[in-house]
């Protein structure tokens, strides 16, 4: 790993903890963006955590550009030794794969992808080597993933899988991005997987679609009463493969108010999942199945 | 008091400084797209600067007021109409019950602000009355007008009176356009080449420009020194691994046409950003129009640094101008 410090105009400084990502570099950027928070420096505007990056928003006029680099640098020695422990969640997240709606948007955008002739579902299969669609949705779904990061929009949570380098599924994005995608569509871009919060413009393959709304800004929406967005870094989610039948009763409920999602606190310990990434998904998932 | 919206315009947008500090979570800042035309047409009728005003682009709307009020127009220049007489843009005047603010065909710039003594009063959402359509918060009903709306604008305050800006004051648009620009970010991905033909070539906005990014055409498209991509970026050289995007950052997706993230942004994403916009050429770029040739400029922070301080001396002026 090697961290980068940049500065983004005259108001953002960018840091870098590594140029490819792995949960290493995610512990190191939370740490170094829980530690510039704590730090209260004067002039800091907000602080952007990212997958295996983070950004800090201040203002010149009171801290002068050079003078705030100087202080994140040192805020890196702390981050270093930070304990790579989270106290999280576990959330069961029901996906409906080859879904009508997103198989009319796939087929809607074909000529904007790499292989027109199939759907991403088949593309993605075939580039990761699996013989099948069904083999390869359940290797999607199989173990459970990361909030390695928050945002594009509203939201939005970009999901890293908790399996061995190896096994990670990894495609790329659209060759040109869509002018549309369906609400809650799951999607996968680059080694991350998605569920686009909103409906709007999108360049990730898209797998399947879930029920469970993850942003209402309005807030009516029964678990959402607290704050209008529903996803955090560091929550971790375990796919729920569905049918048209239960997609159709979650959706019904998440609207008449009476879904509540599957949620299981539990710690993740980043030495524990990288010294034994099966035994630690087992307990992850007991948690999960207790419930 | 209120005013009915009776043609909405192109877009036009309820639109206060922003909602600064939901960016992490993907909720963009927001806001008027020339902030210094959205403040000086709120000192015009004797609002706070950060009160609520319309943004409209390219066309302005259509409005009946159903009390007597106080408005004021900056930022492009358009004429204005209060019942077919013409007023003048950066001066406060009278608008009366059952009256109606019409514009004519725009002139020069983009968008212009609208600010009516007492400010608009729709509710706001995570501390602004900001239009976010995407996320369906502030403005009304978290979109932008259409007609046959009846927005609320706030108790008007005692005293405002009518006056006008002496245009002399105002920041002159470089001619021809010039965007200073600070490299960073991810610079490095560039070759040296493709780093000199950047601020080389002439650039048009394309019509692809709104308040997530304006997209600039006519330029070469960029070589990228070359690398192994890094596990989870994707294929294409112009992809990262997705991290956080700065106001005013410029990506290149595929390499060809830039993009300067503005207002309304996305907050993150998968495409390598070469620097960024410096902050006061930020309200610049909301008052080109499409076609608009552009060059980008190489500044230092020193420069950047400076520019700040020449606006927010050129605002001070401005305010003790109007107090």
């Amino acid at each position: 790993m090697k961290t980068r410090y940049s500065y983004g105009g005259d108001e953002h400084i960018f840091v870098e903890m590594d140029e490819e990502m792995s949960l290493d570099a995610f512990f190191k950027s939370l740490a170094m963006s829980n530690a510039a928070r704590e730090a209260n420096i004067d002039g800091v505007r907000e602080i952007c955590p990212a997958n295996a990056s983070f950004q800090v928003r201040y203002d010149p006029e009171v801290i002068a550009p050079e003078d705030m680099m100087a202080k994140l640098k040192e805020l890196e020695k702390i981050a270093i030794n930070a304990e790579k422990r989270l106290e999280t969640r576990i959330i069961e997240v029901p996906v409906f794969y080859q879904d009508p709606w997103t198989h009319e948007c796939v087929m809607r955008f074909r000529e904007r992808h790499q292989d027109p002739s199939g759907t991403d579902l088949d593309y993605a299969a075939r580039i990761n080597g699996y013989d099948s669609v069904d083999a390869f949705i359940e290797a999607h779904h199989s173990a459970p993933w990361f909030v390695s990061m928050v945002g594009f929009v509203s939201g939005l949570p970009f999901l890293y899988q908790l399996v061995e380098r190896e096994k990670q599924i990894e495609v790329p994005k659209y060759l040109k991005p869509r002018t549309d995608t369906p609400k809650q569509t799951v999607g996968y871009g680059g080694c991350f997987s998605c569920v686009y919060s909103v409906r709007g413009a999108g360049g990730y393959q898209m797998f399947g679609i879930t029920p469970m709304t993850i942003f209402d800004a309005d807030q009516k929406v029964s678990y959402l009463k607290d704050f209008m967005v529903f996803f955090k870094p560091g929550d971790i989610v375990k796919w729920k493969p569905i049918d048209r039948e239960e997609y159709d009763r979650i959706l019904k409920a998440v609207e008449d108010g009476t879904y509540k999602p599957r949620i299981a606190e539990v710690t993740f310990d980043l030495e524990d999942f990288n010294g034994d990434m099966e035994g630690t998904n087992a307990k992850l998932m007991e948690a999960l199945n207790d419930v | 008091m209120t005013f009915e919206v009776i043609k909405p315009g192109l877009l036009t947008t309820i639109q206060d400084l922003g909602r600064p500090g939901y960016f992490h979570l993907g909720i963009p800042e927001g806001g008027a797209m020339d902030r210094e035309a959205m403040r000086i047409a709120n000192m015009l009728v004797g609002n706070p600067e950060d009160a609520a005003g319309l943004e409209a682009v390219f066309m302005g709307p259509e409005l009946k007021f159903n009390d007597d009020a106080l408005v004021a127009i900056g930022g492009a220049e358009m004429p204005v109409f209060v019942d077919g007489e013409e007023r003048k843009c950066w001066t406060s005047f009278p608008v009366k019950a059952g009256q109606t603010l019409k514009f004519g065909f725009l002139k020069t710039g983009a968008r212009i602000y609208i600010a009516i003594n007492g400010g608009i009063d729709t509710p706001p959402a995570l501390g602004s009355r900001s239009t976010y359509p995407i996320g369906a918060l502030g403005g009304f009903e978290g979109r932008a007008l259409a007609a046959g709306d009846t927005v609320p604008v706030g108790k008007a305050t005692a005293g405002a009176k009518e006056r006008t800006l002496d245009q002399a004051l105002l920041a002159k648009l470089p001619k021809p356009v010039e965007l200073r620009v600070l490299p960073g970010l991810y610079w490095h991905r560039l070759t040296e080449g493709s780093q000199k033909q950047f601020f080389a070539d002439e650039w048009k906005v394309a019509p692809e420009a709104d308040r997530m990014g304006y997209r600039f055409r006519g330029g070469n498209p960029m070589e990228f020194v070359e690398r192994d991509q890094p596990f989870g970026a994707g294929s294409d050289p112009s992809n990262i691994v997705d991290g956080c995007y700065s106001y005013g950052s410029i990506q290149i997706p595929g390499g060809t046409e830039p993009i300067v993230l503005h207002r309304d942004a996305v907050s993150g994403g998968g495409y390598f950003t070469i620097g960024a916009i410096i902050s006061a050429d930020m309200d610049l770029i909301g008052q080109l129009q499409p076609n608009t040739p552009v060059k980008f400029k190489q500044v230092d922070m020193a420069a950047a640094l400076d520019a700040r301080h020449v606006r927010s001396a050129r605002l001070d002026k401005i305010r003790s101008a109007l107090n």
